[in-house]
C-alpha cells in the first residue's frame, strides 16, 4: 500500500489501483456526512479534484492520484458516508482506477514513511 | 497570531483538549474532544458550556433607566423603554440605509440597561455608543467579566442546583444569581434554540464557576463548531453572513423584533438611523428576504453557493449565507436571501455546487423545533 501527502491510500488490485483516504485524515475531517465521487468512465488527470468530501465542519478535495480512468466507485458511500469515519481503510474506499501512467506509485511513500508524515 | 487575544478561560480549554482557532480576533476553542457532532447532540439532549467572554458587555447608564433605554432608541429600533426591570431582547444597531450594523442583546436590569454584542462589532458598536449618546448618558464596557452560555434541556437542573432561583427564571428573564458565592449576572436566553442561561461572571471567579458547571455529568465544554450548527439549526442570523450593513431588518426577516411603538403611527414612531427606509419596508415590503433553504440532495450548501429559481435560469435569484449538515435535523440546511417573489415556503429554487444545480426547498425556521421555557 502506498499513501499520498494528500493522506490517500493506493492499494493495487491486479491491474487497477483501489484508492481511499487514510485514518488519520477521516479523524481531522470530523464526522463525513456527504461524499460526491467521478462517474464510472471518467477519464481524470492526476492532481484533478475528483471527490468532494463534506464533514460537519468543511468541504475537502480529493486529487487523483494518477491519470487514468475510473472503473468503479464505492456506491454505498452516497447512502452511508459516515462509513469513511467508520472504516476508511476498507469499506470506505473510494474509487477503483484503471491508471495509465503507474510511475508517479514510485514517489509516494510507503506505511513506514507515512506514519512518520503524520506523527 | 501573535496578536490574538485570549478569554480569561484559555488556560482551561487548553486543558479540556481543545482544538484553538482564532475567532474574531480571539483565539477560541472550535471542538473538544467530543468532536462536532458529538458536541451539538449533546447539546440538545443534555447541556452544553460555551465560552463567549469573546463577545462585549457593556452597560448603558443614565439617570434612570428611562433615560438611558431613550438615549439607545436613538440608535435601536426597538422598544426599549417599556422593557420591564429583569426582561431581555434582542435588537440592532441599524444605519442610515437602514442596514444593520451589528444585532445584539438589551436587559433592563433596573437603573441600567445591559447589552451583549458581537466580539467582532463591539469596538465599533461602543464607539458608536459612546460617540451618539455620551456624555448625557454614560457607555462603559464590562472588561472584568467572563460571559459563559450554558444551553440544553439539562441547563435549569445544572445551574439551579448553584442558586434554585434560576429554576424560576422564564424566557428572556434576567437575574443577579449567587453561583458559589459570586455575583452572577444571568438571562434564560441563548444561541442554540434550546433552553439555557447566558452567564456573566467575575473574572476572577470565571474559572471556578466554569469548573463547577462542566462538574455535573450532564455538561460538556461545547465549541464554536458546534455552536455554528446549533444556532442554524435554531435559525438564528450570524452577523456578517445572514445579516450585515447592507441588509435591512425587513430583509432579514427581523420585523418581529421591531415593535408596535417604532413603527409608523406609533407613540415613538422612527427617530433611529435608516427609519425612512425601514419603515417604508414594514409597509410595502423588501425585494429580498432571507429565508430558511432545505437542500433536497444530500450535499450541503454552503455559504456563497448562488441560488436561481431554474436550472438553466442565467441571473441568480439569490445566495445562501450560512449552509451546512444540520446533526439534528439530520439533513442539510442553509439559510439565505432570495428575491420576495420567490420566497414563499414550499417554493423550489436551485443552488450551483460544483458546476451543477441542485434543488433545494424554501423552508420554515427553525429547521428544529425551539425548546425555551415560555
Amino acid at each position: 500500500m502506498k499513501f499520498t501527502e494528500e493522506h490517500e491510500w493506493l492499494r493495487e488490485e491486479g491491474e487497477l489501483i483501489v484508492v481511499g483516504i487514510t485514518e488519520h485524515a477521516a479523524e481531522q475531517l470530523g464526522d463525513v456526512v456527504f461524499v460526491e465521487l467521478p462517474d464510472v468512465g471518467d477519464t481524470v488527470s492526476k492532481d484533478d479534484e475528483i471527490v468532494v468530501i463534506e464533514s460537519v465542519k468543511a468541504a475537502s478535495d480529493i486529487l487523483a492520484p494518477l491519470d487514468g480512468e475510473i472503473v468503479e466507485i464505492n456506491e454505498a458511500l452516497a447512502d452511508e458516508p459516515g462509513k469513511v469515519n467508520d472504516d476508511p481503510m476498507e469499506g470506505a474506499w473510494f474509487f477503483k482506477m484503471k491508471a495509465s501512467d503507474l510511475s508517479p506509485m514510485d514517489e509516494y511513500m510507503d506505511e513506514a514513511a507515512y506514519k512518520k508524515l503524520i506523527a | 497570531m501573535a496578536d490574538l487575544k485570549t478569554t480569561l478561560l484559555h488556560n482551561l480549554h487548553l486543558s479540556l483538549g481543545a482544538k484553538m482557532v482564532p475567532f474574531a480576533g480571539y483565539d477560541m476553542p472550535v471542538q473538544y474532544a467530543l468532536d462536532v457532532m458529538k458536541e451539538h447532540q449533546h447539546t440538545r439532549e443534555k447541556a452544553g458550556l460555551f465560552d463567549v467572554s469573546h463577545m462585549g458587555q457593556v452597560v448603558v447608564r443614565g439617570d434612570s433607566y428611562t433615560q438611558a433605554a431613550e438615549a439607545l432608541e436613538r440608535l435601536i429600533p426597538v422598544d426599549i423603554l417599556s422593557l420591564s426591570e429583569g426582561r431581555q431582547r434582542y435588537g440592532f444597531f441599524t444605519n442610515e440605509a437602514g442596514g444593520i450594523e451589528d444585532d445584539l442583546m438589551l436587559a433592563n436590569r433596573g437603573d441600567h440597561v445591559f447589552v451583549v454584542v458581537n466580539a467582532a462589532c463591539k469596538e465599533a458598536d461602543i464607539g458608536h455608543m459612546k460617540s451618539a449618546l455620551e456624555p448625557a448618558v454614560k457607555v462603559e464596557e464590562i472588561t472584568g467579566r467572563a460571559l459563559l452560555a450554558l444551553q440544553g434541556p439539562a441547563s435549569e437542573a445544572v445551574l439551579a442546583a448553584l442558586d434554585p432561583r434560576a429554576a424560576e427564571m422564564r424566557f428572556m428573564d434576567v437575574a443577579t444569581l449567587d453561583l458559589n458565592g459570586v455575583e452572577a449576572w444571568v438571562s434564560r436566553s441563548g444561541y442554540t434554540g434550546e433552553d439555557g442561561y447566558e452567564i456573566s461572571v467575575p473574572s476572577e471567579a470565571a474559572e471556578d464557576i466554569a469548573k463547577a458547571l462542566l462538574a455535573h455529568e450532564d455538561v460538556e465544554p461545547i465549541g464554536l463548531g458546534a455552536r455554528d450548527s446549533l444556532r442554524l439549526e435554531a435559525g438564528l442570523c450570524l452577523y456578517g453572513h445572514d445579516i450585515d450593513t447592507t441588509t435591512t431588518p425587513v430583509e432579514g426577516a427581523l420585523t418581529w423584533a421591531i415593535q408596535k411603538v417604532r413603527r409608523t403611527g406609533g407613540v415613538r414612531e422612527g427617530g433611529f438611523p435608516g427609519a425612512e427606509t425601514i419603515l417604508k419596508q414594514l409597509d410595502t415590503g423588501a425585494p429580498r428576504k432571507r429565508v430558511g433553504l432545505k437542500p433536497e440532495g444530500r450535499a450541503p450548501m454552503r455559504e456563497g453557493v448562488e441560488l436561481f429559481a431554474t436550472e438553466n435560469a442565467d441571473v441568480p435569484i439569490g445566495q445562501i449565507t450560512s449552509g451546512g449538515f444540520g446533526p439534528t435535523a439530520g439533513h442539510p440546511v442553509a439559510m439565505g436571501y432570495l428575491a420576495t417573489a420567490h420566497s414563499q415556503i414550499g417554493t423550489t429554487v436551485y443552488g450551483e455546487l460544483r458546476g451543477k444545480r441542485l434543488p433545494l426547498t424554501v423552508a420554515t425556521l427553525p429547521f428544529t423545533p425551539a425548546n425555551f421555557k415560555r
